[in-house]
């Protein structure tokens, strides 16, 4: 059942996946406040505003169907142990506009509604405003220090300040006695995070719920301690407004909110969001998965590949992705170093696919990595795959040399080649991630008759190959460059 | 639709209008009995504001002028602060509200009729770097949303200072004039960031300078921060405030 | 005479200039293995191999007409106090070759002063010996001052050599070291504690088909271990990617380094192959990244349509006009899921235009909404005009001829149609960050040299450049 409603979303989108972009999640990812994703039994959730949230088998179509009691707004969720502590805020009694917000902290031992496992505790209060102090306890986000284990929350919205309380991460209680920091003002649904000496404040800054004219941008301030304070770029605290930018609207999302962080392995991370309008899908809100960058110590929202035409540039050598065929020259050649400066000026066209292609052989090519010279050997074009399978925040990719079908592939014994027709199998299909660093991590979905997960690795300089996936090697990074 | 659900519908209405800040007071609800704010009579401006002294006052560490007349708040009914495009609010700021309005000194105490409203000027100290408008007018028991706020103070120079800029921000959109003179305006719906709308190159004369600030707000905090930064875009410190 | 050149390069090129890359110099800027690019006396002076080379008064128009006699190959230049050395190489048959330096106090041929000096020979190969003498490479190490000399070809080993500053003689008793195999046309620099040994891999003079390719490898010490970024010593034939071919151009080889000013440096090159000149290989100057204390070749903004963002804020520059909003608006979270998804246009010039005034319009820095007042375009200013690797740019409002200009009070504006005059002319310099500095050509009755700055978040100005501030740096998206 499940199936079948995946496949008639997929129909609906994919003009959209071709468009260029592919940006925003696919299915029905339509959320607010997307509380940060969990991972639960081999499938990804995230709860949203006003109760329930969206549920994922890849992390690339999204459906409705998790379950959060207490509705209010914002959630986060933090695995903890073997049990996952969701927090939320239950807006004040005041439907008029009252301020007086409530955290509350509740466990479940699953996510997965249908388990019978599945049974959330009940609901805690952490902290609340009165309605008339300068906070309004909604939009709760949870960071479990990974230098101490500490478990902290920060809440608040532009009424006044974002404060940080602790929990005690056994009970998910207030820790006895702790009393509120308040750490920043012109924020909202904001969260913590911790990297390399570092505490990151995110905030979303900007007019929310307005739809295509939301204003809503996501911030970043960042302090060598949890407790603050938060300095921007320019040094400016977030208690003064500071903030330096993370994510923006761009193309045809407007107003990204609401960061949460996923880090999947060493040099591969994510963040959530949603977007305030997906002009391509009605306007609405719905889930947004980017890759996340971190640049001389600050978070930047990366890029999903654009569908186009890339060389593909290994980061070791800087040498590029090619096949194997004879090397076709162009006319001309060596001109001496004497001539006349004033002949007349005449381009020379570039050498094209069907200047070479009769030269290629029919069957199965193989790759290798070459100096780049702009030729059409050198020149591969990268889309979404057909079957809109995929991965957290991304489709699977079709790899073709540009204006043919000859698909890059995975072979069983964990080489790439090329095969003449793009057939759609697991082999050929590719995951593309961008690194911390900002450069791409290559892996094919599937290598065949083996359950690795290899990625394409410069092994030479030359010579590409199939191996374990290594942040800190320059042979496991690649760049797409656009000429 | 059952219970359930209707509690979760009047719960999603309530994030929807928290979140677009359109907790106007007039909005029409049977649980607005609910609201905390009905209950607080015991009001105060402190400890946001105390009573502005006759002492020579120097901005704060940052050079954030804290020493303010402020008026009342005059009603400007927005329901939304979406409309506060610049040609809306050049239009709001430079209509006149009461006689004076550009060129009086006004004095501490001193009252003006807006339509039927009957405005006093305060002049006050605000304990932090920003002027919580908000807060003085909670404090005041006068309307909160729906506002427009007029703001003047006295920066007194040491001598001639020739390329300073007023660097000012404001929650929601403001307008502000050195001597008589547009300074700089913070048109759309904002949230107050120090340093976020800066004026062109100005001078302070030696002496007297006279600056006016106007900051309007439907739903929302209001509040704002003024201090001057000279060429290097160091804050300018060496300036006195006063309010007369 | 020279100007009346300059005008017919610009009339045949113009078609070059338009397709959209920006990369290569215009004029008649053909040559091999430029040396380091000098500055003398108001103009840009590069040698090639065969003897003479380009001139360029502004950087970016280039044209034949240096001097520099002792035929040979592959020179490199470097200014020590008033003069200005330079090193070639001559063969003597086979890879027997010999190393020359010599001094002039100006390159401009047309100067009294002009002369060289004192030629020596500094180094040399017996045609048998693993080395090739040509190539020269200077670096004159600012940390202390002593000068040193690289050079070699594929034949053997790439050898560093160290030279008198004070006569460019070669330090007596100084023996060659061996620093790197498999490369020619070296160069060494310095930066940040680290010294980067630059050179060319691949395969020269073979016109579109050149393998030509600028490579990198950095050492501690000056005289090595010059390892690449897999920790490979260039002596077993290590070297990271500088630059390769591009696009329309092939074969980049023979680096050299200008460091304009802080935060502000180029690298020139040849192309062995500029397919929009006739495939000649031609001078090439890219801006000069340091990307975790490794030089990478950047690119001149290409022309298009962008966002404008300022690195203080991550704001957009933008037009001071109200803000039109799209239909919609709130929609609620209880949506049903399963509504038909419709695509929402986007906002489009002409869905607003009308609602602009007409004159002048002020600008200011704002969220980015990805809409019509917020792109702009971006293409080389029709009249050519340029500074050192780059043309002067036209910003329009996209659609439009409304022009970013300069105001005698150092503020940016926009005009409702460009001109040309010189306050409606942006320099555009990639930084060695790789954000960008926008400066006007002039600022009206002013000398001043200003950048384009966030003042605050939310509004620009023109000020004074500073490296160490993002109010200072901006970025072009392309969305």
């Amino acid at each position: 059942m499940k199936s079948r409603i995946k496949i008639s979303g997929i129909t609906a989108l994919l003009s959209f996946i071709l468009t260029g972009t592919v940006a925003a999640q696919i299915g029905k990812p339509f959320i607010h406040d997307p509380s940060t994703i969990m991972e639960c039994e081999g499938k990804y959730y995230t709860f949203g505003t006003g109760g329930g949230g969206l549920i994922s088998e890849d992390g690339w179509t999204w459906n409705g169907g998790a379950v959060r009691p207490g509705g209010g707004a914002a959630p986060d969720a933090m695995k903890i142990g073997d049990r996952y502590l969701v927090v939320y805020g239950a807006t004040g009694g005041g439907l008029g506009g009252g301020h007086n917000g409530r955290i509350l902290t509740m466990w479940n031992k699953t996510l997965d509604p249908q388990s019978p496992d599945f049974k959330y505790t009940e609901a805690i209060l952490v902290a609340q405003s009165d309605g008339i102090e300068d906070n309004d306890a909604i939009d709760p986000g949870l960071l479990l220090d990974p230098t101490d284990g500490r478990l902290w929350c920060c809440y608040g919205t532009y009424f006044g300040f974002i404060r940080l309380i602790e929990l005690d991460p056994k009970t998910g209680k207030r820790m006895e006695g702790n009393k509120a920091i308040d750490i920043a003002i012109d924020c909202e649904a904001t969260d913590l995070e911790y990297r390399d000496g570092w505490y990151y404040l995110l905030g979303t800054h900007g007019t929310c719920c307005d739809g295509a004219n939301s204003t809503y941008n996501i911030v970043v301030g960042r302090s060598r301690n949890v407790t603050g304070p938060y300095l921007d770029n320019m040094g400016r605290d977030m208690l003064t407004g500071g903030g330096k930018m993370v994510l923006a609207a761009g193309g045809r999302v407007m107003g990204p909110g609401h960061f949460g962080r996923v880090i999947l392995e060493d040099g591969v991370e994510k963040m959530s969001c949603h977007f305030e309008a997906d002009l391509d899908q009605s306007g609405r809100s719905t889930l947004g998965i980017r890759p996340l960058l971190w640049k001389n110590g600050w978070p930047v929202a990366g890029e999903n590949i654009k569908e186009g035409t890339y060389e593909i540039e290994s980061e070791r050598r800087g040498y590029a992705l090619e096949l194997v065929v004879d090397f076709v020259r162009m006319a001309g050649g060596m001109r001496g170093f004497g001539r006349n400066a004033n002949e007349p000026i005449k381009p020379v066209p570039s050498q094209e696919l069907a200047d070479v292609i009769d030269t290629w052989p029919t069957g199965n090519i193989g790759v290798r990595i070459g100096d780049y010279m702009t030729r059409p050997h050198q020149k591969w074009t990268i889309t979404a795959a057909p079957d809109s399978s995929g991965y957290l925040g991304a489709p699977y990719y079709k790899i073709v040399i540009a204006g043919t079908e000859r698909a890059l592939a995975a072979t069983a014994d964990a080489e790439v080649i090329t095969v003449p027709e793009f057939t759609g199998a697991p082999e050929q299909l590719w995951r593309i991630d961008q690194l911390t660093d900002g450069t791409y991590r290559i892996m094919p979905k599937v290598v065949p008759n083996s359950d690795k997960k290899l990625a394409l690795i410069s092994i030479g300089d030359s010579t590409p190959t199939l191996a374990e996936f290594d942040m800190s090697s320059d042979n496991s990074k690649w760049n797409f460059r656009a000429h | 639709m059952n219970a359930k659900h209707k509690t979760l519908f009047l719960a999603i209405i309530a994030v929807i209008f928290t979140g677009l800040g359109l907790q106007a007071q007039n909005f029409p609800t049977g649980r607005q009995m609910d609201d905390p704010t009905k209950r607080d009579t015991v009001r105060s401006i402190a400890p946001y504001f105390i009573q502005a002294k006759k002492s020579k006052k120097t901005p704060d560490a940052q050079g954030f002028i804290q020493r303010w007349l402020l008026l009342e708040p005059i009603d400007k009914p927005n329901r939304s602060n979406t409309v506060f495009t610049d040609s809306y609010i050049r239009e709001a700021f430079t209509t006149e509200y009461f006689p004076g309005q550009f060129t009086v000194l006004p004095k501490k105490g001193e009252k003006v009729k807006v339509g039927e409203q009957m405005l006093t000027w305060h002049a006050l100290e605000s304990t932090n770097f920003n002027v919580k408008l908000f807060r003085f007018a909670y404090g005041l028991h006068k309307q909160t949303y729906g506002v427009l706020f007029w703001a003047v103070t006295v920066v007194n120079s040491p001598r001639e200072m020739q390329n300073v800029r007023m660097a000012v921000g404001s929650n929601s959109a403001s307008m502000w004039w050195l001597n008589g003179e547009e300074a700089v305006i913070l048109s759309g719906d904002r949230r107050m960031v120090m340093d976020d709308c800066v004026s062109p190159r100005l001078t302070l004369k030696k002496g007297k300078n006279i600056i006016r600030g106007a900051v309007i707000n439907g739903p929302g905090m209001s509040d704002f921060c003024v201090r001057f930064l000279d060429e290097k875009g160091e804050p300018v410190r060496d300036i006195t405030i006063s309010y007369k």
